[in-house]
This record gives structure tokens, sequence and C-alpha cells, in this order.
């Protein structure tokens, strides 16, 4: 699952697919700039990795973004260990970096 | 069959009726089935075709949060059913469906799909539930292949 985040291009598809759930391999290229060979081998990767999901609509395949392995890993590595101590970092990065809305 | 909404895929290091059970015992579904602040939730149904089904909480069985009505029932590979505020489970215009499909991969591995459809018409069910399965699906995960799920987390209200 790491190697299959590891790669941008990879990462973009995701976002995509996090954007509107449910495209087709076509609608997916359209938005990245890459050979359509290339998108498909990627999402390949990313549907080994259980990190897409493919549905079957008549002819069409429809990938969907699949959290439930990321979720797996927030629950075994940040929600137990970190998440108060995460929550305290951001508000005190919130509070030193100022909000204009805060500045009176 | 509408585009669905969601898809979630699991695989389970386990046999079909086991995930099967998981889906409608209410004594397995306790065990995993968390809501987003706490207590633990049950589908009620006796998952008949047909037949009404309501998703409780399993420690105050009068609150229903979700009811609908089961569509299909077939053990241990497919269980549809729809998915409706209680106040809308007369109004078959109101409700999304969500189907589970099991499916043997290998020797004790299984794939469960967990789709939900026509959810995108009501805004605020699809931010509730898009958050929710994968929670329940993950903490169904470690209950089969562990025997124990994870630790109730403390309720932050």
């Amino acid at each position: 699952m790491f190697k299959a985040l590891a790669d941008p291009g990879r990462r973009r598809l995701l976002d995509q697919l996090h954007q509107e759930s449910g495209q087709t391999l076509t609608a997916l290229c359209e938005h990245m700039d890459m050979s359509r060979q290339a998108v498909t081998q990627h999402l390949q990767l990313l549907e080994d990795a259980n990190l897409v999901a493919v549905v079957w609509q008549g002819r069409e395949k429809l990938h969907y973004l699949n959290p439930v392995p990321l979720y797996e890993i927030y629950e075994r590595w940040i929600r137990k260990f970190e998440r108060s101590r995460l929550a305290t970092l951001r508000e005190l990065k919130n509070r030193l970096e100022g909000d204009d809305d805060d500045k009176t | 069959m509408t585009k669905p909404d969601f898809v979630y895929v699991t695989f389970i290091a386990t046999t079909p009726e086991k995930v099967w059970r998981a889906l409608v015992d209410t004594d397995v579904m306790r065990q995993y089935w968390m809501g987003p602040s706490g207590p633990a939730r049950v589908n009620v149904s006796d998952w008949k075709p047909g037949s009404r089904w309501e998703h409780q909480r399993a420690d105050e069985p009068h609150v229903v949060d979700i009811a609908g009505t089961v569509i299909e029932s077939t053990p241990p590979r497919r269980l549809v059913y729809t998915w409706a505020r209680p106040t809308e489970v007369d109004d078959e215009s109101k409700h999304s469906r969500v189907t589970f499909e099991i499916e043997p991969q290998a020797e004790k591995l299984v794939r469960l799909t967990v789709s939900h459809e026509d959810l995108a018409k009501d805004p605020k069910m699809l931010e509730g539930v898009s958050g929710g399965w994968p929670a329940v699906l993950s903490n169904l995960k470690t209950l089969l292949e562990t025997g124990h799920a994870l630790p109730r987390r403390a309720s932050t209200g």
C-alpha cells in the first residue's frame, strides 16, 4: 500500500477519485497529463493495493477511492497514539501564525 | 442499477459464513458496529425480503437511527436493503440502498464489498455515511481476524 502511495501520479489519481467517485478511465485521463496506458497501469497498482475499488456497469468500468485500508492505518498509527498531540500542535501553529480574523 | 455513490472493499481472513453472521446477528454486531460517539449499534430484522430492519442503539433499542426494507437476502453471499431516516421510511423516494457482497477469494480469505447508492440526493446523510462505513468495516475485519474488536474509543462528546 505504501508503494502504491509513493508515486505522485497515483496520489493525483486518488485525489481525482476523491473529488468525483465512480469515474471511468476516459474521464480520469482527461485530468491527467500522462498516457492512457500509464493511467491504466497506475490504476491497476492502486486496485491491487485495494486503494481503488472497481465496479462494472454494463461495459463501463467505474473506479472508486476505497478508504478502508487508509482507515486501518489511521486506527493503528495515528488515532491511538498521536491525535491529541497533533491537535495541540495544530492549535499552537494556528496561534503562533495568527489568523487574520483574530487580529484585533 | 444506478451508479453507486461509494464503494468500500475489505479483504478479511475468514469464511463467508462468518461475515454473513456478522451482518445479521446482533450478538456479533454489537462487538464491532460503533456509532460515531461510542455506543454500539445493531441492525435488527428477520432478514427476509420485504421485512423491515432497524439500526438501533444496542443499549437503548427504542432509539432507532436508521430503518429500511430488506430487498435481497442470499446467505452467505449477498444482502441488500434500503436505508432511510425512521421518519422517512414510508417515503421510498427518500431511500438510499446498501448492498453487501461476500466473495470467497481463496481458502479463508473473503472479499467484502459494501456499496451505497442513491445517496447524492441527501448530502447530509452522504456525509455521515461516508465517514461511517470505513470505521465499521475496519472494526469488523479486526474482530473476525483477531476475535476481538478494537478497544472502545473514549467518547469525546
